[in-house]
């Protein structure tokens, strides 16, 4: 009788949340939405992918361009004129092109042209897909391979144990872009060939798999950790005194107590994939040409910085802005979830 | 304390010995491609591929391989680059030694400087405008390539406000020396200084305004103002003390991430001739043997800055001295 404040109703939605057994779940998610920068974060998030998932359309039925084919002889019309794409430079000697700068009209190069004279604002949206997939994709094979590293080093310990935590610490004082750049290096310039799996250097799935293992140690360690104090509990030792295997312990009794820790993860890590994607690509050892993503548009901008900025500043706005939707709902959802969690994973 | 000393350098050789396994592995091992091509660089001819053979030792057994390639690096120091054929690479990675400390150390004083501020008047202005907005700039920090607002940095120094009173004082990219040119030296590294450190000084405000607020509920707090001291004082004297232990860690960690990540980018970015930008003109060129001797002397350099970081832990807090800080 020490709770007399709780109304009928919060006894009916706590029996009730007793029953379906979602409890922690649906307290999270109305934490959530009443957290309204993270959910304003979340549309503004879901609207840039959104517009990037449509660079098709936009690229064949607005720009009509093709954004992966040079242009240097096109002509288009601004304002009821005809000009030139790629204008013959007037700074220098004049022996160069400078190409057509933003006309903010988009069925005409709205964000202007690049140095091969295509259009910026169809690659911007062509390459924000495949940043956001490299983003995406990385960042479930890092939970999935942290996940499967923690969940086993801390429930078997012993000899498996230590080995693992050993590759660990390796690899977390392995300073990441060191790490990513070596591996980049070797495998793109000239592709894999593992038996029978084949991926060419061009292939999106070497940065998606690069960028995946690199952060894996700054999630498999709290992962660690926490298996090592759930495997003292209660319920885990009922289990183990029941005779339930072990496999099923891990994954019925283990697990989902870690998928809280494991989802807090996921936009912070989309984050950090994000930026270390682009400056892979900017390195020119990311997403390889003719494919294009915000890092390698800032790496076309490079030569053109004073004379046509746009090239270069509006990808990296693009980055900016996912990654702050990016990091401000991870925080609401950190606080939603595990609000006396202090995750910090380090941003480059 | 002294087996707490020494069990914190065990570990960092057994890192060591580690980190040299990997690339060695990466570089030597991975499958795909003929390693000789690889390290000769791009259309090597036939007798080039032979000479890198040789050299490695390519046809003996990888262990063998592995003590090559670590004598060549460490002990004989004489790994050439076969892609501007007979350069010295040890010595060539030596020399940009102190482009990238100057890059490094001066960015470190202004984000520490620049965070330990940025933090504490958040939390002493908690809930106020202010704070929230130091925290969403901080936020905005946080979530910019370094290499991109390098490149913004270019765009309004060097091009676009170059003109007006404001940056007229910038001086064209590059490096000059501290030893024959002071000033030049400081004001060609005033701009990447700020660029670097801006990510960090978000980074930083936030956490320790974090710490220094959860401090505000402890114990100790509580009898200092119940003793009459001023907050200025609680705040600065009480609360930072204890809330730096976490940022010191930190710092150890994000220098070591710095040396080997956005420093890099940086001086591609602004043209520093440091480790970061001959790692960039090799990654360019495909040699490959650059590359090696960077990675693992650049690594070798952070491993070793954060064990002694763990180490004056052991020797400044003695709470550490009984467990151990990295579990």
């Amino acid at each position: 009788m020490t709770d007399q404040t709780a109304s009928p109703a919060d006894l009916a939605t706590a029996t009730r949340a007793a029953h379906v057994g979602r409890g922690p779940w649906v307290t999270a998610l109305r934490k959530l939405r009443s957290d309204s920068a993270a959910v304003l974060a979340l549309f503004f998030f879901l609207v840039i992918v959104a517009l990037c998932l449509l660079a098709p359309l936009y690229a064949t039925y607005v720009a009509k361009t093709d954004p992966f084919r040079s242009n240097l002889s096109g002509k288009i019309e601004v304002g009821g004129e005809t000009v030139p794409i790629m204008a013959t430079s007037t700074e220098g000697l004049g022996l160069g092109f400078t190409p057509i700068g933003p006309t903010w009209d988009p069925t005409a190069y709205m964000l202007g042209a690049d140095a091969q004279g295509r259009d910026v604002a169809a690659r911007l949206l062509y390459g924000g897909r495949n940043s956001l997939l490299i983003a995406g994709a990385s960042t479930l094979i890092c939970l999935i391979l942290a996940a499967i590293v923690g969940l086993v080093a801390g429930f078997f310990g012993g000899w498996i144990d230590w080995v693992l935590s050993r590759c660990l610490d390796v690899l977390w004082a392995f300073p990441v872009y060191l790490l990513a750049i070596s591996l980049s290096i070797v495998l793109i310039s000239h592709g894999v060939d593992i038996g029978p799996i084949s991926i060419n250097a061009g292939s999106l799935a070497l940065p998606i798999f690069i960028i995946g293992i690199i952060f894996v140690p700054y999630v498999a360690r709290p992962i660690r950790g926490q298996v090592l104090s759930l495997k003292e509990s209660e319920f885990v030792l009922a289990a183990v005194g029941l005779g339930v295997p072990a496999y099923r312990i891990l994954l019925r009794d283990i697990l989902p107590n870690v998928t809280t820790t494991l989802i807090v993860f996921v936009p912070l890590l989309m984050a950090i994939n994000m930026v270390t994607e682009s400056a892979l690509s900017f390195l020119s050892i990311g997403v390889q040409q003719p494919n294009a993503s915000w890092g390698t548009i800032i790496q076309d901008g490079q030569g053109l910085l004073y004379t046509r900025p746009m090239v270069a500043m509006a990808p990296g706005i693009a980055i900016v802005l996912t990654v702050l939707t990016l990091n401000v709902f991870g925080d609401g959802l950190r606080d939603a979830l595990d609000p006396r969690s202090k995750l910090r994973i380090g941003t480059t | 304390m002294l087996l707490a000393l020494i069990r914190r350098v065990g570990q960092m050789l057994f890192v060591m010995f580690g980190i040299s396994v990997l690339v060695f592995l990466i570089f030597f091992a991975t499958p795909g491609a003929d390693p000789a091509a690889r390290i000769a660089g791009r259309n090597a001819s036939p007798e080039t591929l032979q000479a890198v053979r040789l050299d490695f030792g390519l046809d003996k057994p990888l262990p063998v391989q592995y003590a090559k390639m670590m004598t060549k690096l460490f002990i004989t120091r004489d790994l050439t680059s076969f892609v501007n054929r007979g350069w010295k690479v040890i010595p060539a990675v030596m020399d940009v030694v102190p482009v990238t400390l100057s890059l490094v150390i001066g960015a470190a004083v202004l984000w520490m400087a620049g965070g330990i501020a940025i933090g504490l008047i958040a939390a002493a202005t908690r809930g106020s405008l202010l704070d929230r907005s130091l925290m969403m700039l901080g936020l905005i920090g946080v979530s910019m390539p370094v290499f991109w607002l390098g490149e913004v940095m270019n765009l309004l120094t060097q091009s676009r406000l170059h003109g007006t009173w404001l940056f007229s004082w910038v001086p064209p990219l590059g490096y000059k020396p501290l030893s024959t040119d002071p000033a030049g030296w400081f004001l060609t590294l005033v701009i990447p200084w700020i660029t670097l450190a801006t990510l960090y000084m978000g980074l930083y405000g936030r956490v320790l305004r974090a710490n220094l607020v959860e401090a505000g509920q402890e114990d100790y707090i509580r009898t200092a103002r119940a003793k009459g001291l001023s907050e200025t004082r609680i705040m600065i004297r009480h609360a930072l003390r204890t809330s730096l232990v976490t940022i010191v860690t930190l710092f150890g960690l994000d220098f070591g991430a710095l040396v080997g990540g956005a420093a890099l980018l940086t001086e591609v970015v602004f043209g520093l001739q440091g480790i970061g930008k001959l790692t960039y003109d090799a990654l360019k060129n495909l040699d490959l043997p650059i590359i090696m001797a960077t990675v693992m002397y650049a690594s070798f350099f952070v491993v070793t800055a954060n064990a002694l970081v763990d180490m004056l832990y052991v020797v400044l807090d003695p709470r550490v001295r009984t467990r151990g800080r990295s579990n």
